[in-house]
């Protein structure tokens, strides 16, 4: 048996979460050190990127799956069948 | 005549005609010298008009040197490289030329002086995209390739009568800067536009581009669109409408990327997308926003390319194309794994990557112009790029489950063309200033400042964060999502083989009934000239001579009446 990838060990995996959820906090903690010279109001609200960016991320991603609910078709709709190579 | 000798365009158009009859080795340095010395020749051009030809009543210009084309011909030569580097161990002898001839014509837009010109290499383009299609040889890329050139066929009809319409206006062939003011205009932007992957048609692009082979979709990436761009760039800076057209191209990309289930379409949807980035800055106008769109197409020419080259490789290695059949090929190919998040990276614009350096220039002039329904929908769309094309991608093909595929890393040539552009999409994100410096206007720009650098992060981690708590929503089907060309693949191939089959009717029952009364005649005419029909039958001479005396009697009364 060959040794494991470390990304497949699960105890790195949650090392990975940690460190990223840590990453997270710091880039909002750091925004009182930083002089952020906002151009709108809006973006002088505390931590403005880090929210509007995951809201608009699930409106986004809310928004696809409900036109894909519309739009979505199997992949051989067009009557091509397999598409590989 | 003889200053076109040195046009780049016209260098890897003539070496695309040799290359095919080339073998082996020389094959080889061919593709890797014909472009280079194009990028010789292009840095080598000064400025103004360079060659002029005599046209019909006109005096064409189809080279002149300038900054902003420099600029698009430099990375068109620098793509040409990379991509004809890439494509080394692709065994159709069809593709390669093609894609030079394509890459030539693209750089013989950027180099054009008149509208002519462009017009002429504007469809040269054309020709070589879709022999590009065409060289994969499959069905699928077959079908493909005859819908991609009809629309590309009808765009450029729509920049043929825009140039006429353009030229009988003013009575010049000059491409100078012009407005939507006018038919003639307004054709010549909507033959641009459908190029640029505008919509209402932009379902060509990834119906198109997905189906060409592992790395016929890495040219086709680079320079239709782009071209687009330039044209744009240079036709119709700060036209209003390109602001909302861009954003719509911005959001369209992603939502339909989001739902995509084949890599490389997930990265065609992410070309529109990048184009949309581009076209708000031409819209806003200002000198900012100008470099900022050429900035960005070069840095995105770079960036896409090896973000398809990633996925060109996945490709050739494992046959497979969909996510839902994909992953966790971080074990067996690492180096693709690494180079295609360095694209992922830049496409998002992290800091120290190129994309970072470019794209910021679009949302500063929204900035600095005090646009905030576009500086918002600026930065959601920035977030959106991380989700569908930063993270998406490289998580689905290279990590999430284990698919069980084991393929390698794929031969050195594709490998070194991988790094190679790895590292410039890192190069200019640490060191942007030569890209600057190739500018159309100067510069004054500092892309790394601590709130900047700040804000950027937090924005794309956080779209990471809801791209892992979301993931349920992002679950790969295998389903394709219907587009504008729906229409015409569906209800308008229905309506013209409905209309088919009726005029087939009509011309059976029209034949059917001319062959009865021509049946009827003949029987007729038989009936009189036949066997017992009444001329060919032998009559006695007394009714012969009866019938002379009623003759005669007749004319004798008419001749007294």
């Amino acid at each position: 048996m060959p040794e494991p990838h470390w990304l497949d060990r699960p105890g790195n995996v949650r090392l990975i979460w940690r460190g990223f959820i840590v990453v997270l906090a710091l880039t909002v903690m750091v925004e009182p050190l930083v002089d952020l010279h906002p151009h709108f109001a809006v973006e002088a609200l505390f931590g403005f990127h880090a929210w509007f960016g995951l809201l608009s991320c699930a409106a986004m991603i809310v928004g696809a799956k409900a036109l894909g609910a519309l739009l979505k078709r199997r992949d051989s709709y067009y009557g091509e069948g397999e598409r590989d190579e | 005549m003889s200053e076109l000798l040195r046009h780049p365009g016209l260098l890897l158009i003539a070496g695309a005609l040799v290359l095919p009859w080339l073998r082996g080795t020389a094959r080889g340095g061919a593709v890797i010298v014909l472009p280079l010395a194009a990028l010789v020749l292009v840095w080598g051009l000064p400025d103004g008009a360079l060659a002029q030809v005599r046209f019909l009543d006109y005096t064409l210009t189809p080279l002149e040197g300038g900054r902003l084309g420099r600029l698009f011909a430099t990375i068109f030569a620098l793509m040409a490289f990379g991509g004809g580097l890439f494509a080394l161990r692709q065994p159709s002898r069809v593709e390669v030329p093609a894609a030079f001839v394509y890459a030539g014509s693209a750089i013989g837009v950027a180099l054009a002086g008149d509208l002519v010109t462009v017009f002429v290499f504007w469809e040269l383009m054309a020709v070589g995209s879709t022999l590009v299609l065409w060289s994969h040889g499959t069905r699928p890329s077959w079908h493909a390739s005859q819908r991609y050139l009809m629309i590309h066929l009808l765009g450029g009809m729509l920049v043929f009568a825009g140039v006429t319409g353009h030229i009988a206006q003013t009575g010049s062939v000059a491409f100078v800067a012009m407005k939507a003011d006018s038919a003639a205009h307004w054709l010549l932007l909507a033959g641009f536009l459908l190029n640029a992957g505008a919509p209402p048609l932009s379902a060509w692009l990834p119906d198109a581009y997905p189906e060409a082979s592992w790395s016929g979709m890495v040219f086709l990436s680079a320079f239709t669109t782009k071209t687009a761009v330039y044209v744009l760039l240079r036709g119709f800076p700060g036209t209003e409408l390109l602001v909302w057209i861009g954003f719509f191209m911005v959001f369209y990309g992603i939502v339909y990327a989001l739902l995509e289930n084949d890599m490389r379409r997930i990265l065609a949807y992410s070309i529109v997308n990048q184009v949309g980035f581009m076209l708000v800055g031409i819209g806003i106008g200002t000198e900012m926003a100008l470099n900022g769109a050429a900035a960005h197409a070069f840095t995105h020419i770079i960036y896409k390319a090896l973000l398809l080259m990633s996925a060109g490789s996945v490709l050739l290695m494992t046959g497979r194309r969909k996510c839902s059949e994909l992953g966790g090929l971080y074990r067996s190919m690492p180096l693709t794994t690494i180079c295609g998040s360095i694209g992922a990276l830049a496409i998002s614009a992290f800091p120290l990557t190129s994309g970072f350096v470019s794209k910021s220039m679009v949302t500063q002039a929204a900035t600095d112009q005090g646009m905030m329904t576009a500086w918002l929908l600026l930065t959601a769309a920035s977030a959106g790029v991380f989700l569908h094309a930063g993270i998406k991608f490289p998580w689905f093909v290279f990590f999430q489950k284990d698919s069980g595929l084991r393929p390698a890393d794929p031969p050195s040539s594709m490998r070194w063309a991988m790094i190679l552009f790895a590292f410039l999409c890192i190069a200019l994100g640490v060191w942007p200033d030569p890209l600057y410096r190739l500018l159309p206007y100067p510069v004054d720009y500092v892309p790394y400042t601590a709130p900047h650098v700040v804000t950027q992060t937090q924005l794309l981690l956080f779209s990471g964060l809801a791209f892992f708590l979301l993931l349920p929503l992002l679950k790969r089907t295998p389903t394709i999502t219907l587009d504008v060309d729906w229409i015409y693949r569906r209800p308008l191939t229905w309506a013209v083989r409905a209309v088919g089959r009726s005029l087939a009717l009509v011309r059976e029952a029209a034949a059917g009934a001319a062959m009865a009364t021509f049946d009827r005649v003949r029987g007729g005419v038989r009936g009189y000239v036949m066997r017992h029909g009444g001329l060919a039958q032998t009559s006695p001479i007394g009714s012969m001579a009866l019938w002379v005396l009623v003759l005669l009697l007749a004319y004798l009364v008419l001749y007294y009446v």
